[in-house]
């Protein structure tokens, strides 16, 4: 059954799909300040990318 | 379900959950309890957390204890349709079904634990997990309805948050930790007997074994003036310990000399006494049971402050 764009769900369900995209918006944001907090306090975030690369290498005792 | 009975059914009457309603699930006062009490433990932890790494790590912590909420609610929605107090809850009140409310709370469960896991810590996701086990399971399946020791042993998940807390900061648990778990652990005794006293009719038409119920009111009167003791030895013992202090010292005297009285007149009272003025000394003292774990945490976070700014109010302690 195709819906309206202005059915009366659409109407009765305003507030809740309001409330998960805001709170949907604010996971994006958080996971996103997560990351620059971890990346600005010098946390590795490197993950391997199948080629070799010097990182990898073991350091000379 | 198709979205023709989706929308034939709610339009022939059926109430519609509301975003609060959801929200309402997760138990907005208890989550409120346990972002302070969580914020104390890392706050008073001597290692300094980024701040939005700190205040993403407590949304997590307190998204956790809110889908422990929700499973609650679930597997309870029977007993609170009986209680007075809860029966205004969205799943006793048919506006979300019991298998929503499910859902919620497990996939809520593992975005809280997985999310934890990456702004702290393994340990700190791993604590979480185990408190949302400890809350759904052992508690509200399994202990809530068989012992009436359910709500000593349940108080364990809610002491969980500063050991949380804690452990967000410091990667690991140590002394302090455990005393912040303590100090709530036994704290939960006397203020939730308090509550079943006042509230007699509540627990026993849900067939909930509480102890007013099992053991009467006079045993309850009288363990609560013990866990009240020994509450007030364990909050004088944390003055002296590393994340205690002489403010935290000050407020436990004044804290404890008043909870140990106020459990001293309710274990003089009997039900007549109690019955002729409403129960008012045992509403009196569910009330002082609050301000007491909030003004003893505040205490630990004002000594933490202090330490901090490098502030000594007493020379050697």
């Amino acid at each position: 059954m195709a819906l309206g764009r202005d059915h009366e769900l659409h109407t009765r369900r305003r507030s809740r799909n309001l409330g998960v995209g805001l709170v949907l918006g604010a996971f994006v944001l958080i996971v996103f300040g997560i990351t620059i907090a971890k990346l600005s306090s010098g946390q590795m975030m490197e993950a391997f990318d199948h080629t070799i690369r010097p990182s990898l290498a073991e350091q000379d005792k | 379900m198709s979205d023709t009975s989706t929308i034939q059914g709610t339009a022939a009457g059926a109430q519609e959950a509301q975003f609060g309603d959801y929200f309402a699930l997760l138990k907005p006062r208890v989550m409120s309890l346990v972002v302070f009490t969580a914020l104390a433990g890392l706050f008073v932890a001597p290692v300094a957390v980024h701040p939005l790494l700190a205040a993403a790590s407590i949304l997590f912590i307190a998204i956790g204890a809110g889908a422990s909420g929700a499973l609650n609610m679930w597997w309870d929605a029977d007993i609170d349709a009986v209680m007075k107090r809860t029966a205004r809850r969205p799943v006793p009140a048919g506006r979300i079904s019991g298998e929503a409310a499910r859902d919620v709370g497990l996939g809520l469960s593992i975005l809280s634990v997985m999310m934890l896991g990456l702004s702290a810590n393994p340990m700190a996701a791993a604590l979480l997990a185990f408190t949302i086990f400890f809350y759904a399971v052992i508690y509200t399946m399994w202990l809530k309805r068989a012992t009436p020791q359910n709500i000593v042993i349940g108080g364990a998940a809610g002491a969980f948050p500063p050991m949380i807390g804690w452990v967000v900061a410091t990667g690991h648990v140590s002394l302090e930790a455990a005393l912040m778990f303590a100090l709530i652990f036994i704290w939960t005794p006397p203020h939730f007997w308090a509550l079943a006293l006042f509230m007699k009719d509540d627990y026993s038409k849900a067939g909930v074994p509480m102890l007013t119920v099992t053991h009467g009111r006079r045993v309850t009167r009288r363990q609560v003036l013990v866990y009240t003791l020994l509450l007030a030895a364990l909050a004088l013992g944390i003055a002296f310990s590393a994340i205690g202090g002489p403010v935290f010292l000050a407020t436990a005297l004044v804290l404890n000399a008043r909870f140990v009285l106020g459990a001293l007149r309710l274990w003089r009272r009997d039900e007549v006494q109690a019955g002729a003025d409403g129960y008012r000394a045992e509403k009196r003292f569910f009330r002082q049971s609050l301000y007491y774990l909030f003004l003893h945490f505040l205490a630990l976070m004002a000594e933490a402050g202090l330490d901090r700014a490098g502030v000594t109010l007493v020379e050697g302690w």
